[in-house]
């Protein structure tokens, strides 16, 4: 699949990588402008939530796309980071961005911990330990009150300052994830190119194998986990500023750590704009059922969730991805 | 006494979590599939019994069978419309696909049932006897010695009769029961099914004493997953074992360090079980 890509790149050469270039920056500038052309708050507040949703999917690819490791217990990370943020304000009046580098240390310290039980394992199993390591993180967290307990953690409710970063408009959000959202896919872009790139490749297409060739299993996988880990942390912190409120329920539930496996498998596993492309269909449709049904909204979107990728793993499991290539193959074949 | 009280609860407990785990732990040594969706299969059990007995005053020798029957054919048609395509795919798929079908068992229970916690008529089974100092609650002694028994049944159906020994053939090796002539897509269904079954009859029984709402699904089929990893994958004996010995730790550390830690001590168990023996407490290495 990549082979076809790759050969191409290859005969386009210099010329051709500046003109992707070139692309790209325009891709980036009509992103930016975005919000000039939503005229309603509502829209561009979808906007941003799209974004937000593709960093922490973005975040998630690099262990679950990448090196297939198919962590369900991310949500620790984003946990920690949105509560990092609300807590340094809670107790020390922070501006909620100050606990963002804290956010990140800790889930880095989280990752390390959580990677020793859990990278022993493979496949399924692998995935239930994250559940439970999630889980167990979860439970802690409601039943500990300087954290917020059940109830959880707010920001403050008026703007002190500039630096508490609470704006009425959505569009400051809009940048700074659309920033972040450009920074990780570089990241990752970069990640995917280099010999870790390559590794992680071999450790998710047969780890016994990659190991007998001589990659070091454990070692990559632990990047590619801390990497993961300190983004979705950051994706929290953000989640936490613009919302101003995080629970255990939107910061540690199941169903954050399912939301951002769900977008990126729909829209296509270890692939750079797969999570993007998840997020800028699911978030709407969710924001839409969450509209149209009201109260029992969520309950919808979830079994919408649930069907999306029952379909996707039935008939498409490299999701939009494989779709658009197998699109193409049929195109190449008719034209030819 | 109290000590005495706690691990004869946490026995009867455990011998319905045995029971579930083992229609997990069926379907996971014969195909190498999880069903992440296994607590939301005996979530559905218990809204079965908990219908069943609400509407139509039936008792639980009604409706455990009908449950069980309700989610045989549900295991059968999950994994010919679901598990046999994904099977043989990439390990995400494998992990999706059971995964959304628990996203969306959960939420259209929540949906069609409210998130309430309901439960069984209190009556159902009797009368609480004290003998010895110790209250054996009629629901849970039913609940647990049936469990029990349906347990060591699976077993005996698994070692001791052809369609077990079939079942396990294509189990151990595919290709080598093709080559016997035994097909194995039937008895992968079957598996499925007696699997589902598992969790219909348990479900039936731990709704004689435990409240009924759609999230009970999660923390269940987590339990599962702990009994099945300490029990040995595949092992229907080890998951009996893994069984009682969570109901009983449980049962305990609800005591000890409280109720709302209970499930801590179990998933920290599972992680520490996992470091040290990824291959499960009784399980070969």
């Amino acid at each position: 699949m990549s082979g076809g890509g790759m050969a191409m790149t290859a005969s386009r050469g210099a010329w051709g990588r500046g003109v992707a270039v070139l692309g790209v920056l325009a891709v980036l500038a009509l992103a930016a402008l975005l919000p000039f052309a939503l005229q309603d708050v509502f829209h561009q507040r979808i906007a941003a939530l799209v974004l937000l949703a593709a960093i922490s999917a973005s975040a998630w690819n690099l262990i679950g796309g990448y090196a297939g490791q198919v962590s369900i217990g991310h949500a620790v990370f984003f946990g920690v980071g949105a509560y990092s943020a609300l807590l340094g304000y809670t107790l020390f009046e922070w501006p909620p961005i100050a606990g963002a580098p804290f956010g990140i240390l800790i889930s880095l310290v989280f990752a390390t911990i959580i990677g020793l039980p859990t990278f022993r394992l493979r496949g399924h199993y692998f995935s239930m330990a994250t559940i439970a390591a999630a889980e167990l993180v979860r439970i802690l967290v409601v039943n500990w009150p300087l954290v917020g307990g059940a109830v959880g953690l707010m920001g403050p409710a008026v703007p002190r300052s500039t630096l508490d970063l609470s704006f009425t408009s959505p569009r400051p959000y809009y940048w700074t994830f659309l920033g972040t959202l450009t920074a990780l896919l570089l990241v990752t872009h970069w990640m995917s190119r280099s010999r870790m790139g390559f590794y992680l490749r071999a450790i998710k297409g047969q780890e016994r194998a990659a190991r007998s060739l001589g990659v070091p299993v454990q070692r990559y996988k632990y990047y590619a986990l801390l990497l993961s880990a300190g983004f979705t942390s950051l994706a929290g912190s953000l989640y936490a500023l613009m919302v101003g409120f995080v629970d255990p329920d939107s910061g540690f539930g199941i169903l954050i750590s399912v939301r951002m496996v769900i977008i990126t498998a729909l829209g296509g596993v270890g692939t750079l704009f797969g999570p993007l492309a998840g997020a800028v269909i699911l978030v709407p449709l969710e924001e839409w059922t969450n509209a149209t049904f009201g109260g029992a909204g969520t309950g919808i979107t979830y079994v919408v969730y649930g069907f999306v990728i029952m379909l996707i793993s039935r008939f498409a499991p490299g999701g939009l991805a494989e779709l658009w290539r197998r699109l193409q193959a049929a195109g190449r074949r008719h034209a030819a | 006494m109290i000590l005495a009280q706690l691990v004869l609860n946490g026995l009867l407990v455990g011998a319905v979590y045995a029971l579930f785990s083992s229609g997990l732990t069926l379907i996971w040594g014969m195909m190498n599939v999880v069903n992440f969706a296994h607590g939301d299969f005996v979530m559905l059990a218990m809204y079965v019994a908990f219908f069943a007995a609400t509407l139509l005053g039936w008792g639980p020798a009604a409706f455990v069978p009908v449950a069980a029957m309700a989610l045989f054919l549900l295991g059968v048609l999950v994994y010919l419309m679901l598990v046999r395509h994904v099977m043989r795919g990439p390990m995400l798929a494998q992990i999706l696909s059971t995964f959304g079908l628990a996203l969306v068992l959960r939420y259209a229970a929540l949906w069609a049932f409210s998130a309430n916690f309901v439960s069984l008529p209190e009556d159902l089974t009797g009368q609480v006897v004290t003998l010895g100092g110790l209250r054996f609650e009629p629901s849970r002694v039913l609940a647990g010695i049936a469990a029990l028994l349906v347990t060591l049944g699976l077993h005996l159906l698994l070692t001791r009769t052809a369609l077990g020994s079939r079942l396990l053939a294509v189990a151990e090796d595919r290709t080598a029961a093709m080559l016997v002539g035994i097909r194995p897509d039937p008895m992968q269904a079957l598996a499925w099914g007696i699997g589902a079954a598992c969790t219909g009859i348990a479900g039936g029984l731990i709704a004689l004493f435990f409240y009924v709402a759609p999230s009970v699904g999660e923390s269940l089929v987590l339990i599962a997953f702990v009994v099945v990893c300490l029990g040995g994958f595949g092992s229907v004996p080890g998951a009996l074992v893994a069984g009682l010995a969570i109901g009983v730790i449980e049962s305990l550390s609800a005591f000890w360090v409280g109720a709302a830690f209970k499930d801590v001590v179990v998933y920290a168990l599972f992680l520490g079980a996992l470091w040290f023996r990824p291959q499960g407490l009784l399980g070969k290495a």
